[in-house]
């Protein structure tokens, strides 16, 4: 017998509504997010494409998706979510989603939506007025978070450094993890705010800049509690390393469709490369590695949307299979491109710089592979 | 529309004029607990009256064993008859018959073929097998070299050998394809006829493996007569009607629908909890990569099933798609296979001086396929078979390439020239 059974029959396949999503972010990525507009942004300094980010909120409502229609969303749920974190894998695009309408979104959820310090900011980000971020430091794995680097004092001044956060510097709200005079809570920041310093990095991936974070008797707006804060912090995580999958499929059926593409055009000894069996098989096992990382990544979307208590192995097994497939095919991408995938004009190291940053990200693989041995009971020796 | 309550519905007048009341148990020796304990008679009563009542396979047209209705639903009617202790139809045993020769059949054949031989392949009373390998036709099927001939009465004339045929000593009836032209290149050379397995001139013969086993074997075909009235499809139209054979095989072989932890991996589970003084960290590692791979599998299998059933209902609806697998579950047989083999490896490994060991190596012609039965070492020596029955995976590696990826084929030297003329 199995420890634990998953939802009677998980929908793994997209609805009418889910497809015309799809069709509306794809199309904007494609007018606006194309290759060469995202390699030469890469080296201004900006932190994201703000432009975008407008449309693809304002006009899509693309970060609202997670939140409820009372308080500014649209009222969907992580299945549409996953859509847009599709698209947005695919383009590589350089936007604080999985960040703010994804991290920061679900944290605030998990607070309690009837004060005004939750709903005001949680319409905001659903609306994309303001860009936040959950301060954790990008590797960080659902279950167990470890104690909070930043401390708070009764007035809700924090002081402390979190580490290699992702979008903080284009975030203007900062949704702090902190051990209070009480233990554990959130606490709301504003970066514009005195005693707020970020701190950019060098990231291996351009497109989703990093930043530590200090704060040196930062003025910290209390959010949620105790065992409410922590669950609220636990909740993202789980969210966010669930729909990370969506993203990872994404890129990678770019990296597979681009490398068959290039490969059916491409002649080396008087054929198309893609004709040689030493190539068309990698491609092929790509192509199951993608379809297999579809089931998984839809799986997770729908038991989060389910919130069934299945949840957590979906999550898990989503992220230990989805994170390699796409570093996979980001690097077969690159091998079977050869010369030209190793330059910096051709957009295939904007995937793997993506890619293996992705697999870092909320956990890795074997992160996940542990959580799942208790979660499915093969307990190690 | 039949939907899952009128399902139920019928089910229940299923059960309700053919109760499933069991008879005593018999002497021990006869056989284990459960569904058998039903005598044969009333057993095959039963299943009749599933099949006439559309309940054997509900995604079938009305009147052979279905309700027009989709695929998806027929979980429904499986787990009402078996929380009603009602008899299967033992599709272990007669897996090609339901997986291979049906999808076929109904696409193919004639209604008067219909509803001659999907009634009794169902219920299992009569079982089928499929001649299709040739010794000197493996991955290359459409060169096989079988003939059959047209005599004065517009029948056919069998001669020639098939290998690696399950289920061959016990079966009724064989699909078969054969060359019926051999001037024409070969894939338009065949034809694909169902063939009687009582003629006298089919001699059956079992080929052991390495397993110790005689689960196939080999078929020489001598002046079998088959008359046209048993030919599916059309003359010269045989690689057609097979690659539907064939798509449905893969699906059937790597497409079985299973609960979490369903097949090899909940073995290997079922011993890591078992076994506590044989874990090491090594073992632990790669047992929950493989558990992810399996449960990925187990869903990407799922997903493929939404997508067929999906697709069915659009047919219905007025759409054009077929509903017949596509070369995706070619996809779904390599994953099956490549797992099955890891698990099976990493489980004879696991047990440590246990795995030194084989319960059996005498010759057996076992009556069905059990790819997670026996012990470690059986199940890692038939694992091997998975990534070469049913297309190996190379070739389904082409497949996905060429047809599902679009890339380029490999250059062929074959594909224009009569078939005669090919070297051999």
């Amino acid at each position: 017998m199995t420890p634990t059974t998953p939802a009677a029959e998980p929908d793994l396949l997209y609805s009418e509504d889910e497809d015309a999503l799809r069709a509306a972010v794809r199309a904007l990525l494609a007018d606006r997010c194309g290759p060469a507009t995202v390699l030469a942004a890469l080296e201004t300094g900006r932190p994201y494409d703000p432009e975008l980010w407008r449309s693809l909120t304002s006009e899509i409502g693309a970060a609202g998706l997670l939140v409820p229609e009372k308080f500014g969303g649209q009222g969907a749920g992580p299945r549409e979510a996953a859509v847009v974190l599709e698209e947005l894998g695919r383009a590589v695009a350089p936007v604080p989603y999985l960040t703010s309408a994804v991290l920061a979104v679900t944290a605030l959820l998990g607070c309690d939506t009837d004060r005004t310090e939750v709903a005001g900011p949680l319409a905001d980000l659903a609306e994309g007025r303001t860009v936040g971020a959950l301060a954790v430091p990008l590797p960080t794995a659902p279950g167990g978070t470890g104690p909070a680097t930043v401390r708070a004092d009764a007035d809700g001044a924090l002081t402390g450094r979190v580490t290699s956060v992702a979008d903080a510097a284009g975030a203007g709200l900062l949704l702090v993890p902190a051990e209070g005079p009480d233990g554990p809570a959130l606490y709301a920041v504003d970066t514009a705010a005195d005693g707020v310093c970020t701190e950019p990095v060098t990231p291996l991936d351009l497109t989703r800049p990093l930043a530590h974070v200090v704060f040196e008797g930062a003025p910290g707006r209390p959010l949620a509690r105790g065992e409410r804060a922590r669950a609220a912090v636990e909740r993202a995580l789980r969210t966010g390393a669930g729909l990370l999958a969506s993203e990872q499929l994404g890129l990678a059926e770019w990296c597979l469709t681009e490398t068959v593409r290039y490969t059916g055009e491409r002649t080396q000894f008087g054929r198309p490369i893609g004709s040689f069996q030493a190539l068309k098989h990698r491609m092929a096992a790509l192509w199951l590695d993608v379809a297999s990382a579809r089931a998984a990544a839809r799986n997770a979307a729908d038991a989060l949307a389910g919130d069934g208590p299945d949840a957590p192995v979906a999550v898990a097994v989503a992220q230990a299979y989805c994170a390699p497939v796409a570093v996979r095919a980001a690097e077969e991408c690159i091998q079977l491109h050869a010369g030209i995938g190793m330059t910096w004009e051709h957009p295939a190291h904007l995937y793997l710089k993506r890619a293996k940053t992705d697999e870092l990200a909320l956990g890795t693989p074997g992160r996940h592979r542990d959580a799942l041995a208790t979660l499915v009971d093969l307990a190690a020796p | 529309m039949t939907d899952a309550a009128d399902l139920r519905r019928r089910t229940a007048e299923l059960l309700a004029t053919h109760p499933p009341t069991r008879r005593p148990a018999p002497p021990l020796a006869e056989g284990p607990a459960g569904p058998h304990l039903w005598s044969d008679t009333d057993r095959l009563d039963f299943l009749r009256a599933r099949f006439d009542a559309g309940l054997a396979w509900v995604h079938f047209p009305e009147g052979l064993g279905g309700l027009d209705a989709p695929r998806s639903l027929q979980a429904v009617v499986d787990a009402e008859l078996a929380a009603a202790g009602a008899p299967d139809n033992d599709p272990g045993r007669i897996g090609i018959g339901l997986g291979m020769a049906a999808p076929t059949i109904l696409r193919y054949g004639t209604e008067e073929q219909k509803q001659r031989f999907l009634r009794p392949l169902w219920t299992g009373e009569e079982v089928w097998c499929q001649l299709f390998s040739e010794p000197g036709a493996g991955s290359d099927l459409a060169a096989l070299a079988t003939r059959a001939v047209r005599d004065d009465n517009g029948n056919w004339v069998v001669d020639g050998q098939k290998v690696w045929t399950s289920s061959a000593h016990l079966a009724r009836w064989a699909i078969l394809v054969a060359r019926t032209d051999p001037a024409v290149p070969k894939h338009q050379g065949l034809t694909y006829f169902v063939c009687d397995m009582t003629d006298p001139g089919v001699e059956v013969r079992p080929l052991r493996q390495i397993t110790g086993e005689a689960e196939f074997n080999e078929v020489f075909l001598s002046g079998v007569r088959i008359p046209d009235a048993q030919r599916l499809g059309a003359v010269g139209d045989g690689w057609q009607v097979a690659r539907t054979t064939l798509m449905n095989e893969r699906v059937a072989i790597g497409g079985a629908r299973s609960a979490r932890e369903g097949g090899m991996i909940g073995v290997a589970a079922a011993a890591w909890r078992d076994r506590p003084e044989l874990r090491t960290h090594d073992l632990h590692r790669r047992l929950l990569t493989l558990w992810v791979e399996a449960e990925v599998a187990r869903l990407t299998g799922e997903r493929l099933r939404q997508q067929l059933s999906r697709t069915l209902n659009s047919v219905r609806a007025g759409g054009t798609p077929t509903g017949q697998p596509g070369p995706e579950g070619s996809g779904m047989k390599l994953a099956f296979a490549r797992l099955a083999q890891q698990i099976s490896g990493w489980e004879v490994e696991f047990l440590g001086e246990d795995g030194l060991t084989y319960d059996d190596w005498t010759l057996r012609r076992p009556e069905g396929v059990d790819f997670t039965g026996r012990e470690a070492g059986y199940r890692y020596l038939r694992a091997k078979g998975n990534s070469i029955e049913g297309g190996t995976s190379e070739v389904l590696l082409n497949i996905v390439a060429e047809r599902v990826l679009g890339l380029p084929p490999e250059p062929r030297t074959d594909k224009d020239v009569a078939w005669k003329d090919l070297p051999r």
